[in-house]
C-alpha cells in the first residue's frame, strides 16, 4: 500500500500532524470533524491524506455530528477518529457517553485550550483531564492518554487505536496546544514495524448472537459489525447481553455497567503505563502529565543538583488511573508534587491515591503557559 | 397491487421475542411500520444489506422490533450516525426512522445538512405533531393552536412544514401522506427506495394517546377525520389561494430528482484527489 507520506524514516512534523499520520498507520480510513484550534491541522492532514487512501474525511456540521459518524463508521467495520479541542469536546459528550455503552471503539482527540468556554484558543492548557474522564453523564469508564511530545503523540494514537479495539471502548487522546503546533522530529515507521491490534469479531453464530455478552469471559464481547447477517440491535438504553432494551430492569442494569467498567479496571495493569525518573531513592516526587513533564524533568535534574533527592512519575495513561501504585509512592516520598497546567484536576486523583501517606502539595499555572522548570524548583526548595 | 398478510409480513420481518411493541391503541407509526416492510418485499432487498438507524422517541424504537441490523442512537442524531454508517460501507441501504421532533428541533441542523450532502438514506418520517414518548410537549411541527403540555394554551408559534424544508434543502425524493393513504404510502417509499441521495416519505401519524386526548380527538377514528379536513392533495392545492391553505397541509409528492448522492460525490472526490496528486496513471 502507497502512503501520502514518507515512512521509515524520521520527519520534522507538529503534534497534529503526527496525530493524523500515525491515525493512517493504525488503519483509521473514516474520519469526520468539525474545524476548531488548535485541533484543525489534524482536521486538514486527515482530509489530505484520506482520499488517496480510500479512507473517508467528512467535515460534519458541528462536533456532536462528528462523534456520531465516527460511531457509526465503526459499526459499520471502520477505525474511525475525530479530534476537537475543549468547547467541541463537551459537545462530543453525548455521543460519547453512547460510545461507552454501546462499546463502540473510536478515537477521540482533545487538543486542549483554556476555558471554561471559547477561553484562549491559541493557547495550552490542562484543563479537560476531569472531562476527560467523567465528562459524559452516568457510571462509565474509558481510557484517557497523554503525550508531551510530538513523538509521543504519534506513538500514543497508534496505542489509542490499539486499545480501542482491544478492549471495545472509545479511547480519548487528550493532548494540548504546545504539542499540537511544535514542530519536533518524528520517527515515522514502516507498517510492518507498527503491531496493530484488530477489534475481535464474532466466531460463530452463538457469538454473534451476543453482542453485549461476555462469552470469552474477559469482559469484552465480540463486536459483529453491520452488513454481515447478524442482524445486531444497537441501544444507548440499558440492553441486555443480547442488545434488547431492559430499562427498568436493575440486575440487567447493574451487571452491564460492572461489565463495561470492570474490563478496564480489570485490564489497567495492561492500559496504564508510565516513565519514571530518578525515583528509586526519590523523597520528592513530582507527578505529572502531558506538556508539563518536560519542565519536570529538568526541573528533577536541577533539585538532584541542589542536592534534593527529587524524582518525577510521568503519567502516559491518564484513565484509568493508578491508585494503588501512587499510595506506594506516597509511603516512600516525603512529599509529593503535582505541577499542572489548571488549577487542580490531576491533583485530585494523586491525592486520593496518596491516601494520607504523604503530603501532596499542587502547582498550578493557567493562562496558556507552560511552567518554566525553575518554577516547579522553586516551589520545591521554598 | 397485491398485498400480502400482514401476519407474512410479521413473521418475516419482525423480532418475535421483542413484542408486543411500545405503540399505543391508535398509534399510526405500526402502519408506517408495515409500509416500509412491504416496500422492501416487495423491491426484494437484502435485510442483510440493510440497516435501520434513529433517534429518541416512539417512531425511534422501531429498529428494535425489526429483524435487521439497527442502530438506536442518540435524540435527533440519526442522520449523522447514518452518515458514518453509509459513507464507511456504501454497500448497506440505509433507512433512518424518525419522529417529527426528533428531525426537526433537536436533530434540524443534521437533518438539514443531511439533505444538503445528499446522504444517501431513505428516512420515514412520523410527524404527530407531539413528542409522544415524554407525554405530550409542542413538537416544531404543531399546527398554530394545537395543545400539548407545553403550550397548554394552543402552540404560539409558526411550524416547519419538513417536507417544504427538505425540498428546499436539495433532497432527491419528498413525499408526504397520512397513514390512511396506504398505497401511496407503500408506493411513496418503494421509490424512495430505490434512488440515491436523500430521499424523504413522511407520513401524518395519529398519537391519540399524547395528542389527539389533549385536542378533542380521543380516538384514531377522530384524528383520520381530522387529516381528511386538513390535508389537500397536491394538485389541488396549487389552485387554492394562500388564505384558502391556512391551516392546512398539502399531501403529495413534493420532489423526484436525480442529483448524484454523497456516496457517488465522494467516489469521484477520491478519484480527483489522486489523479490531482499524481497517483493515478
Amino acid at each position: 500500500m502507497r502512503y501520502p507520506f514518507p515512512v521509515g524514516k524520521s520527519d520534522f512534523i507538529q503534534g497534529d500532524e503526527a496525530i493524523a499520520r500515525a491515525a493512517i498507520l493504525a488503519g483509521c480510513r473514516f474520519y469526520a470533524g468539525y474545524p476548531i484550534t488548535p485541533a484543525s491541522e489534524i482536521f486538514e492532514a486527515m482530509a489530505l491524506y484520506m482520499p488517496l487512501v480510500d479512507g473517508v474525511s467528512i467535515q460534519m456540521e458541528d462536533e456532536l455530528a462528528s462523534m456520531a459518524a465516527i460511531i457509526g463508521a465503526s459499526w459499520a467495520g471502520a477505525k474511525a477518529m475525530t479530534a476537537t479541542s475543549g468547547p467541541g469536546f463537551s459537545l462530543m459528550m453525548e455521543n460519547l457517553g453512547y460510545a461507552i455503552m454501546t462499546e463502540t471503539p473510536v478515537v477521540v482527540v482533545d487538543v486542549q485550550r483554556s476555558g471554561p468556554s471559547t477561553g484562549q484558543p491559541t493557547l495550552a492548557a490542562q484543563g479537560d483531564i476531569m472531562q476527560a474522564i467523567w465528562g459524559t453523564h452516568g457510571d462509565h469508564s474509558l481510557i484517557v492518554l497523554s503525550p508531551s511530545t510530538v513523538q509521543e503523540a504519534f506513538d500514543f494514537t497508534i496505542k489509542a487505536f490499539n486499545l480501542a479495539e482491544k478492549y471495545r471502548t472509545p479511547v480519548i487522546l487528550l493532548t494540548d496546544a504546545e504539542i499540537a503546533h511544535m514542530r519536533e522530529r518524528v520517527y515515522i515507521p514502516k507498517p510492518d514495524e507498527i503491531e496493530l491490534v484488530e477489534r475481535k469479531l464474532p466466531a460463530n453464530e452463538e457469538e454473534a448472537k451476543l453482542p453485549f455478552g461476555d462469552p470469552h469471559g474477559d469482559g469484552v464481547p465480540p463486536m459483529p459489525i453491520f452488513g454481515k447477517g447478524y442482524r445486531t440491535y444497537v441501544t444507548g438504553l440499558t440492553h441486555d447481553e443480547r442488545g434488547r432494551p431492559k430499562t427498568v430492569d436493575a440486575e440487567v442494569h447493574e451487571k452491564l455497567i460492572k461489565r463495561i467498567i470492570g474490563k478496564i479496571e480489570n485490564n489497567k495493569h495492561d492500559i496504564i503505563t508510565y516513565d519514571a525518573f530518578e525515583l528509586e531513592d526519590a523523597e520528592i516526587a513530582v507527578i505529572s502529565t502531558g506538556i508539563v513533564s518536560r519542565s519536570a524533568v529538568r526541573a528533577v535534574k536541577i533539585l538532584r543538583e541542589k542536592g534534593v533527592k527529587a524524582g518525577l512519575l510521568k503519567l502516559n495513561t491518564i484513565w484509568p488511573f493508578d491508585f494503588d501504585m501512587i499510595e506506594e509512592l506516597a509511603e516512600q516520598v516525603k512529599k509529593i508534587y503535582v505541577p499542572e497546567m489548571n488549577l487542580g484536576q490531576l491533583y485530585h486523583l494523586v491525592k486520593e491515591g496518596a491516601n494520607g501517606k504523604a503530603e501532596v502539595e499542587l502547582i498550578p499555572k493557567i493562562g496558556g503557559e507552560v511552567h518554566t522548570p525553575m518554577e516547579i524548583v522553586e516551589r520545591v526548595v521554598g | 397491487m397485491y398485498l400480502k398478510s400482514a401476519y407474512d409480513i410479521r413473521d418475516k420481518y419482525l423480532r418475535k421475542d421483542m413484542l408486543p411493541t411500545i405503540f399505543c391503541p391508535g398509534c399510526g407509526i405500526g402502519s408506517a411500520l408495515q409500509y416500509t416492510l412491504r416496500a422492501i418485499d416487495d423491491l426484494g432487498l437484502n435485510p442483510d444489506e440493510i440497516v435501520w438507524v434513529s433517534g429518541i422517541g416512539c417512531s425511534s424504537r422501531v429498529p428494535g422490533f425489526v429483524n435487521f441490523d439497527g442502530l438506536h442512537t442518540t435524540h435527533g442524531r440519526a442522520l449523522a450516525f447514518a452518515t458514518g454508517i453509509k459513507l464507511a460501507n456504501p454497500n448497506l441501504k440505509i433507512i433512518a426512522f424518525m419522529g417529527d421532533g426528533d428531525a426537526a428541533a433537536i436533530g434540524g441542523n443534521h437533518f438539514i445538512h443531511a439533505i444538503r450532502r445528499n446522504l444517501d438514506v431513505t428516512v420515514i418520517l412520523i410527524n404527530n405533531f407531539t413528542y409522544g414518548m415524554t407525554g405530550g410537549q409542542v413538537a416544531p411541527t404543531a399546527l398554530k393552536g394545537l395543545k400539548g403540555t407545553t403550550a397548554p394554551y394552543g402552540q404560539f408559534e409558526n411550524p416547519f412544514d419538513i417536507a417544504d424544508l427538505a425540498v428546499s434543502a436539495g433532497a432527491n425524493y419528498v413525499a408526504r401522506w397520512s397513514v390512511f393513504n396506504y398505497l401511496q404510502g407503500i408506493n411513496s417509499i418503494k421509490k424512495a427506495l430505490q434512488k440515491e441521495g436523500f430521499t424523504l416519505v413522511e407520513f401524518l401519524s395519529p398519537c391519540p394517546i399524547s395528542f389527539g386526548r389533549r385536542n378533542r380527538m380521543k380516538t384514531a377514528p377522530e384524528l383520520l377525520r381530522w387529516y381528511q379536513k386538513i390535508t389537500v392533495p397536491l394538485s389541488k392545492a396549487k389552485k387554492m389561494s394562500p388564505e384558502e391553505l391556512e391551516g392546512k397541509i398539502v399531501i403529495g409528492e413534493f420532489a423526484d430528482r436525480d442529483r448524484p448522492g454523497l456516496v457517488r460525490e465522494y467516489e469521484e472526490y477520491k478519484k480527483r484527489a489522486k489523479r490531482m496528486m499524481g497517483w493515478e496513471e
